[in-house]
């Protein structure tokens, strides 16, 4: 028996809809395999996973928090893939996000700055993201470096150099050694929709985000050249396309969204630097994307489901002590679920019985 | 400022130091080397990193459950071999893009390695044997370099040999660089592409395995979650360094290898600089070597596979 690709003559427009759900359906399949191997019972993990996080109002507040940055770094992400240039450093251009805006807080803490503070520091977090992310994009347009290795080695870079401050400079020298800044001022930090609640207004941001990149995607000519560059590079080329311009663009917008996603986060529900910001929202933010299908508001309900995975993992950790690295497992198959359903949008899988006969045979 | 220097000197000249290149080297070697082969084949797998770390953990619990190394790097080997198998029936029998695939692979692989060696954080194996050479080991400076190391060090030499062997002077080794340079012609003349690289794409995977085996097994040797630290990404680096030439490999290896343990052996000189500037040393370099050996050749005369990471259907 053979596996055979057929391409189909037009792409399957039920499949295109229905191939994240499929994905979905298929990761929950085997992760119940999966937890039937480590012992647990399958359904009772699985509503601890999915169904108990969505039953009381502070784990339900926890998915918004934690769908905030995955769903504005996937946007950005997205429009990186879809021109078929890979920003895989996202988690980087977050960090530095993070620390560009946490200096302000650090150097007006403890005086009397006003309310400017906050929108300057979202402002530092987006710029220091967009500049961090346009390193690999100008070593790709000016000497033709693979973005995709030079984006994801400063990861690492921008992770050592966040430690260095919290554990130096920009320690706190009432932290009792631990490594981390000073707790922001209030006017230092997200406000939050309820006293004392975890939903904070950065998830408003996170909204916008997706409507804009709905109306950039649907309705201007930059978003035309994103689509056209990823879908027939040659035609883009002969109609006079700049690929430089737009490796620049997609890798600052998208560096500038995981930099803001990276203050927020700080200047929100963590309240002050500190090493280990991220579970990894950079990478995930990469699922996000693809799971979403490059599609903006996609990838809103891919970021909440994704969130759903994070509060679902620890609540599984705490009550039925499953690891906490069965949530990249499940993120991982996920994607790979995603991409191989992908393909039946494109392509029509037939097994046929192996010919050993030279008449098949090409050429 | 001149003292320093020639601490540092005395320092980098030093057998110790020469040692600890050596065993820093050997991961990447291992894991390079396994690439180059899947790369000269026209695919690229980014997921090295995942199928190090699932070759380190595997490797691990292979060798502390039975108690001996071979065990434990056979382990790593199947490990590495697995998930790649995932990757090639995606990419090759799925026709699925091969970069987000790659990135798929590493994501799993560090959860997997996370699951599978929960049981094993804080247990300690015996470290792999060493070669000992009645008199040849006990010679003065070079007797322990070249005549103390363990099975991993002189095999990643071996292998690379063979890889060179295999690619320049054997008849397989052509067709396979005929199909990562043009699929189509090499489909034309009758080779079956799919096949050939999904054997090189479970090679590549074997070798990363074994390069995370080595890792738990000789370098540290216990198992820590995430100890392969970006060594997957930075090996993916040193074939674009090497040309995808086997030669070069072997020196761009041992150069990242100096480069990455350099911070962590300057430390007791006590410098000044930041231990976090000098631990991102090896990343740092990374992209600079890009930037200039992607400079330096151009786009035009790129040496990669000219069918690298491009999708390949048969029309039947």
């Amino acid at each position: 028996m053979q596996l055979v690709l057929e391409k189909r003559a037009e792409r399957s427009a039920v499949i295109a809809i229905a191939s994240p759900l499929i994905a979905v359906a298929l990761t929950l399949v085997t992760v119940g395999i999966l937890f039937a191997i480590m012992g647990k019972n399958p359904i009772a993990a699985l509503i601890v996973y999915f169904i108990e996080p969505l039953t009381d109002s502070y784990s339900l507040q926890e998915i918004a928090v934690k769908a905030t940055p995955l769903v504005m770094i996937g946007v950005g992400l997205s429009l990186c893939y879809i021109a078929n240039i890979w920003n895989i450093g996202a988690e980087g251009q977050f960090i530095v996000g993070a620390v560009c805006g946490s200096w302000l807080a650090v150097r007006t803490n403890g005086t009397d700055a006003g309310a400017w503070v906050l929108p300057a520091m979202l402002l530092l977090g987006a710029l220091g993201g967009a500049l961090y992310a346009l390193i690999p994009a100008l070593c790709r347009v000016r000497f033709g470096a693979s973005e995709i290795l030079t984006s994801l080695m400063l990861v690492y870079v921008a992770d050592l150099g966040m430690d260095y401050l919290v554990r130096g400079p920009w320690r706190d020298p009432k932290g009792l050694n631990f490594p981390t800044t000073a707790e922001f001022d209030p006017v230092a930090t997200v406000p939050t929709f309820i006293e004392g609640g975890r939903m904070h207004a950065g998830s408003v941001l996170a909204l916008i985000v997706v409507m804009l990149a709905t109306v950039l995607l649907g309705r201007m000519i930059m978003g035309f050249e994103i689509r056209l560059v990823g879908a027939a590079p040659k035609a883009a080329r002969f109609s006079g396309f700049n690929a430089d311009r737009l490796v620049l663009f997609t890798f600052a917008v998208s560096g500038a969204l995981a930099g803001l996603a990276g203050i927020i986060e700080v200047a929100g529900p963590v309240g002050h630097l500190q090493p280990n910001i991220s579970p990894g929202y950079g990478f995930t933010a990469i699922i996000v994307a693809f799971l979403g299908r490059l599609n903006p508001v996609g990838i809103l309900i891919a970021g909440l489901f994704l969130a759903l995975t994070f509060i679902g993992g620890e609540e599984a950790q705490i009550s039925m002590k499953i690891p906490l690295d069965l949530t990249k497992v499940f993120q991982g198959i996920l994607l790979f679920y995603v991409l191989a359903c992908d393909s039946l949008i494109i392509y029509r899988i037939r097994l046929i019985r192996t010919v050993r006969n030279p008449v098949h045979a090409h050429g | 400022m001149v003292d320093a220097l020639i601490e540092i000197f005395r320092l980098i000249f030093s057998v110790s130091f020469i040692l600890t290149v050596i065993t820093a080297s050997t991961p990447l070697l291992l894991a390079s080397s396994g690439e180059l082969v899947v790369e000269r084949a026209g695919v690229l797998n980014l997921g090295i990193e995942g199928m190090m770390i699932m070759g380190a953990a595997c490797g691990f619990a292979g060798a502390f459950m039975s108690g001996s190394t071979l065990v434990g790097a056979l382990c790593g080997i199947v490990a590495g071999a697995a998930l790649s198998a995932v990757f090639g029936f995606l990419t090759l029998g799925l026709a699925v893009n091969q970069v987000a695939t790659g990135l798929a692979l590493t994501i799993l692989g560090v959860g997997l390695s996370g699951l599978i060696g929960a049981g094993f954080v804080g247990e300690q194996i015996v470290q792999a044997p060493r070669l000992h050479l009645p008199v040849l080991t006990d010679l003065p400076v070079i007797g322990r370099i070249l005549f103390g190391e363990d099975a991993f060090v002189y095999f990643s030499i071996a292998l690379i040999i063979a890889i060179w062997l295999f690619l320049y002077r054997t008849r397989a080794g052509l067709i396979l660089r005929a199909v990562g340079d043009n699929h189509v012609s090499a489909h034309a003349l009758g080779y079956p592409v799919l096949r050939i690289r999904m054997l090189a794409v479970l090679f590549g995977g074997a070798c990363a395995g074994l390069g995370g085996a080595f890792l738990s097994l000789s370098y540290t040797p216990f198992f820590i979650p995430g100890m392969t630290a970006g060594r997957g990404w930075i090996a993916l680096a040193l074939v674009v360094f090497a040309s995808w030439r086997p030669g070069r490999l072997v020196a761009g290896a041992y150069l990242f290898g100096a480069v990455s343990i350099l911070g962590l052996a300057l430390q007791p000189l006590q410098l000044g600089v930041p231990q976090q500037l000098m631990n991102s040393l090896p990343y740092l370099a990374t992209v600079i070597v890009l930037v200039l050996i992607s400079r330096t050749r151009g786009t035009a005369g790129s040496a990669a596979p000219a069918s690298l990471g491009v999708v390949f259907v048969p029309d039947r």
